[in-house]
């Protein structure tokens, strides 16, 4: 296992798995609490990366993080508006916006395919000036990703047990209840999916930085993944309180970024990841329904061998 | 105070399935009244409760409560000044949040502020709340951590009333509430229902298919077929009405006789 898991691997996987792990969380509201399958995510992950970017590149890394922040609550209203005020379903609201953001995340970039960050500061390399010395010298962007994911699932948790929270939270879990109490179910949908895009943006801002580059097919598949994570996540950290499951969100995204650094190192080739994410997902997401199919299946032979059983008692009499 | 003018409500209208669910339904109700109503299958009773809270917009008429137009009032609006309880014990709350939660929920009616959006449960409303769980004196006080779907319909039944009147409604409206829960639960939501009208004296709708309640409780009755009310009755007039003279009118005022499969004649 040591020889399969080098302490580099370990911690690269970590992080990424922290800056994913915004996505996850992004789809944790969206997908889990509001039911929402939000597809504009993918195209929001890219709007993060190219504005965080363009301001990076202007020489502003901080400023950077909160601009596609801004962006990612403009593209979530979008979304949230089309289906909310417009009458678009919401998978179609988001398949919509995903395909516009493709332009404008071209323009963003100086209608350029590409961007890199090499020669300017990111958050990164103002931290390792800041942390080049001691024992994190080696760890500063594993801390770095951890501060941030740490303090917005906190502030997340918190959130989600105010009064808004609560709103937005019964918006996704009783359609009946919010109509009959005085929540106004367009208004929790709005705010929600502007915070879950927010949060996606961010993420893909921090990957550029982390990458110091960005594509414009950076976010491709990003909602399969993030939703594996989620998944992932929940099937292994399971039911409680608000702060355990966006805990199991996080966890959920290391041990995925882990199952892909396994992957890797078993040679499977870069190409091949794609299908190998597609495959957790699948497995993933089928999970809980196989588990209860094969209960039932095992209940139903026990059943079945009882009465065999009591037949051919009864044949031998 | 709830009057209803001349309200109508054409489903699917223009299609094959268009349907003439309210037809020009007036109704008036003074503060602290009580009405049952009762009608056969399809009659309209739930969407005359859609109606006021606004689930849809009426096609005509008016619907004044408080003193206040709401007919053009939006959905989300209403619901301040109104608690709904559905037959479905399972609409009422939200399963996967806890009792408290979803009592902080309801206490929201009676934020006036925007601020209180990014307030979180006070300590001193948990405590409001256990005092008002522990009056149903079904020990779910020492539960309100719990998430509500492990509770029994009867508890979620008996939860989202509490919720419905936490903050006093202009009107209640009770849409045979008790039918999904076995007799002595139903027994049970029923007296709690009257305990809680009669001590706050909330202005109450409430539709059943028991005829004994229906002359029982509350102070007025209403009959309800194909879209109109074919008989109101208060006062005098009610005290002496048995079940039989109730079915006789009916058959006489809509012209057949009472076909609601579900209809309770004894208690
Ligand atoms: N949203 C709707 N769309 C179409 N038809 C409806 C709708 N709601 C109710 N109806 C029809 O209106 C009639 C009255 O229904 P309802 O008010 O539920 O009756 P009840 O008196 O049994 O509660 C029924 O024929 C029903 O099918
Ligand atoms: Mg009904």
């Amino acid at each position: 296992m040591s020889t399969l898991f080098t302490l580099s691997i370990l911690q690269s996987a970590l992080e990424l798995g922290c800056i994913y792990a915004l996505v996850a969380l992004a789809l944790f509201l969206s997908f889990s609490i509001l039911n929402i399958a939000d597809l504009s995510t993918d195209g929001c992950f890219t709007l993060g990366c190219a504005v965080g970017a363009m301001v990076t590149l202007s020489g502003h890394p901080v400023l950077a993080l909160f601009a596609a922040a801004v962006a990612g609550v403009c593209s979530g209203f979008v979304t949230a508006f089309l289906q909310t005020r417009m009458g678009v379903p919401s998978i179609l609201a988001g398949i919509i916006v995903n395909t516009g953001l493709y332009t404008v995340n071209i323009a963003v970039m100086g209608f350029s395919s590409n961007v890199n960050l090499f020669a300017c500061d990111t958050i990164f390399s103002l931290a390792k000036e800041k942390l080049s010395y001691g024992w994190y010298a080696d760890w500063y962007k594993l801390l770095i990703v951890l501060v941030i994911v740490i303090i917005l699932g906190v502030i997340l948790s918190l959130f989600l047990n105010t009064r808004l929270g609560l709103s937005i939270r019964a918006t996704g879990d009783n359609e009946h209840m919010v109509r009959a109490s005085s929540i106004n179910p367009l208004f929790m949908i709005t705010v929600g999916l502007c915070l879950a895009n927010a949060l996606t943006a961010l993420s893909g801002a921090v990957l550029g930085h982390y990458q110091k580059s960005c594509d414009i097919n950076l976010g491709t598949g990003m909602v399969t993944i993030a939703l594996a994570s989620l998944i992932i996540g929940e099937t292994l950290v399971g039911k409680g309180s608000m702060f355990r499951k966006i805990a199991g969100v996080i966890l959920g995204s290391c041990l995925y970024r882990f199952i892909v650094a396994l992957a890797l190192r078993l040679n499977v080739p870069a190409e091949a990841l794609k299908l190998v994410s597609a495959v957790i997902v699948a497995v993933a997401i089928s999970f809980p329904y196989l588990k209860e199919k094969s209960s039932f299946y095992r209940q139903r032979n026990h059943n079945r061998n009882a009465y065999r059983e009591e037949e051919s008692v009864n044949v031998s009499h | 105070m709830l009057v209803i003018e001349s309200v109508s409500k054409t489903f699917n209208p223009g299609t094959v399935n268009e349907k003439k669910a309210l037809d020009k339904v007036s109704l008036s109700l003074e503060d602290g009244d009580f009405a049952t109503i009762v009608g056969s299958n399809g009659a309209g009773k739930s969407t005359l409760f859609h109606a006021i809270t606004g689930n849809f917009y009426v096609d005509e008429g008016r619907i004044i409560l408080g003193g206040e137009d709401i007919t053009y009032c939006k959905e989300h609006v209403r619901s301040k000044m109104i608690g709904h309880l559905f037959q479905d014990p399972l609409k009422g709350t939200a399963p996967h949040m806890t009792i408290e939660e979803n009592m902080a929920l309801a206490y929201l009616r009676a934020a006036t502020n925007r601020h209180a959006y990014f307030s979180r449960i006070s300590a001193k409303e948990k405590k409001k709340f256990r005092e008002q769980l522990a009056l149903l004196d079904m020990g779910l006080e020492n539960r309100m951590k719990q998430p509500v779907g492990l509770l029994s319909g009867g508890q979620r039944q008996a939860l989202t009333l509490l919720m419905a009147t936490m903050v006093t409604p202009r009107i209640l409206l009770l849409d045979e509430h008790t039918a999904a829960l076995d007799p002595a639960t139903a027994d049970k939501v029923l007296a709690l229902t009257e305990k809680i009208i009669a001590k706050r004296r909330i202005t109450c709708l409430m539709v059943t298919h028991n005829m004994h309640q229906a002359l029982s409780l509350g102070n007025q009755t209403l009959m309800m077929d194909g879209g109109r009310i074919v008989f109101h009755v208060s006062g005098e007039e009610r005290k002496h009405l048995t079940i039989e003279d109730l079915l006789e009118q009916f058959k006489t005022r809509s012209g057949k006789q009472l076909d609601n499969d579900r209809i309770l004649l004894s208690r």
